[in-house]
């Protein structure tokens, strides 16, 4: 991500941004790049409305017009109330979507956000999902990274799931999911009958903890089999897949440190 | 090659704009320090000094002041200021994802550095004149010196805030390097009474002896030969610490 935004010297291979070369023309890109950085490294010295004209400055922005522009972006994240209050005052969703704000100060082609949502109460997260899919509805290229499936599988029209430096797949959430894990997964308590019983039946099933998953797409019939032929008495989950699942398959269980 | 354009006033301007949000506590000392001290050594323990070289001891030390504030106000700026904004603030960070370059960076905040001390300085003027201190109109030329020695006070402390692993860590140069720079740079009384090796070392590694040269002549409007010596170590030394402050800072930033 960093090396995209021009912050960070290329490790190798050849890296083009808006089809201009990363080590030759690191100004003109950054100077059409919006970055949401995971870090607030917004500017505590100056209010809201403050730390938008400053960051406007570094990008040549003339007065008036960024004086414009604060103001549209202020009322677009639903800031205005928050206009000259300093950034300590501010709660983290607010901080956020002033973050937001500020990488559009310069109507960027491409705006690139690290882990938009971390760590944010789903008020917040929801109300920063609706304002990144009101730019994409007005046709503005996200690029995002993010840890929260849902989110990517909300927002992203192509998505790469990349584990170790290595990417892993690529594609659109609903083909990914349909492709590595089914439409439904149907989930049942672990026990050595049940194991035993889809074993017997030739059924393909992972193990996840305590729990038994059934990929498939014909969640009905997996569910009629376990009841009536492995006579399994405990309650059966039937539930639509995910990119969690699919997340989960391809990257594996253990913890990754 | 240092990557620097214009853009870097935008650097500057954040900083003086922040200054100015806060311009009643930033104001105070350079109001303060010169009263304190002329009223405590000048004219305290002033009484007991009759003359230094022929110069009434208050007006023997004011270009002292005038130089020591400089010298505090850039170094701490570039110091802990600049830490807590590399830092604690990632204010580095979120200006260099913009066109602005890590070198305008570093420059934007050396310059300012020397601003302060330039800020610090006109702003003690006019107490020094109350006082009748200093001489007039030579006297104006504190001005803009302030801001070239502030630049090297500035340039120095860069360097240190690229190195330093942690902000008390900054401690070490502002104990080990300023403060017996305040005492040792002919500041309270005249260098010629330390022994010869530390006058020479006070000459050759010491930036506050020359500042204190220059503005002791500013002031008493005595120019001689010597100062161009003055300026002329200030000035080599300004422009290798101010490059090599940006080579530090790149590589502690850039990875």
């Amino acid at each position: 991500m960093k090396m995209i935004q021009c912050i960070s010297p290329k490790t190798g291979g050849t890296l083009q941004v808006l089809g201009m070369d990363v080590d030759a023309h690191q100004r003109e890109i950054k100077g059409r790049l919006g970055v949401v950085p995971q870090e607030t490294n917004l500017d505590p010295d100056f209010s809201a409305y403050r730390n938008l004209l400053v960051y406007a400055r570094y990008f040549g922005i003339p007065k008036r017009e960024a004086e414009q522009r604060a103001e549209e972006l202020l009322a677009f994240m639903q800031l205005e109330e928050k206009r000259d209050v300093l950034i300590d005052k501010l709660s983290g969703g607010m901080k956020r979507r002033l973050i937001i704000a500020r990488a559009l100060i310069n109507a960027p082609e491409l705006l690139i956000l690290d882990e938009p949502t971390i760590g944010l109460d789903p008020q917040a997260r929801h109300l920063i999902w609706e304002t990144l899919r009101s730019l994409q509805a007005e046709g503005n290229t996200l690029v995002l990274t993010t840890h929260y499936l849902d989110e990517a599988e909300r927002l992203c029209d192509r998505l790469v799931i990349m584990d170790h430096g290595k990417i892993l797949v690529e594609g659109a959430p609903a083909d990914l999911i349909r492709e590595h894990a089914g439409s439904d997964v149907v989930e049942v308590e672990r026990t050595e009958k049940v194991i035993a019983c889809l074993t017997g039946l030739g059924v393909n099933y992972d193990l996840a903890g305590d729990v038994i998953q059934v990929f498939t797409d014909r969640p009905h019939d997996v569910a009629r089999e376990l009841l009536e032929v492995c006579r399994h008495e405990a309650a059966v989950t039937v539930r639509p897949a995910t990119l969690e699942d699919v997340f989960l398959r391809l990257t594996g269980r253990r913890l990754r440190e | 090659m240092l990557d620097i354009t214009n853009r870097v006033r935008s650097v500057w301007r954040r900083n003086w704009d922040a200054f100015l949000r806060t311009y009643r506590v930033n104001f105070i000392p350079p109001f303060v320090e010169p009263v304190l001290y002329l009223l405590a050594l000048g004219f305290g323990l002033g009484t007991y000094i009759e003359a230094v070289d022929g110069i009434p001891y208050p007006v023997f030390i004011a270009p002292a002041l005038v130089s020591i504030s400089v010298m505090y106000s850039s170094f701490f700026e570039c110091t802990y200021s600049s830490f807590v904004r590399m830092y604690y603030q990632k204010t580095f960070d979120a200006i260099i994802a913009t066109p602005v370059s890590i070198d305008e960076v570093i420059a934007g905040e050396m310059l300012w550095g020397a601003t302060r001390g330039m800020i610090y300085a006109t702003l003690m003027l006019p107490v020094l004149l109350l006082f009748g201190v200093v001489a007039m109109p030579s006297s104006l030329l504190l001005i803009p010196f302030a801001f070239l020695a502030g630049l090297l006070f500035a340039s120095i402390a860069m360097c240190f805030t690229a190195i330093t692993p942690s902000i008390d860590a900054l401690n070490y140069p502002s104990f080990l390097f300023i403060t017996p720079m305040f005492l040792f740079s002919g500041t309270f009384f005249p260098l010629d009474l330390l022994p010869q090796p530390i006058q020479y070392f006070a000459l050759a590694a010491l930036p506050l002896t020359h500042v204190v040269g220059i503005n002791r002549a500013i002031t008493l409007s005595a120019f001689s030969p010597t100062n161009l010596l003055n300026l002329a170590w200030i000035a080599v030394a300004t422009v290798f610490f101010f490059v090599l402050a940006i080579r530090l800072m790149k590589r502690r930033l850039v990875v």
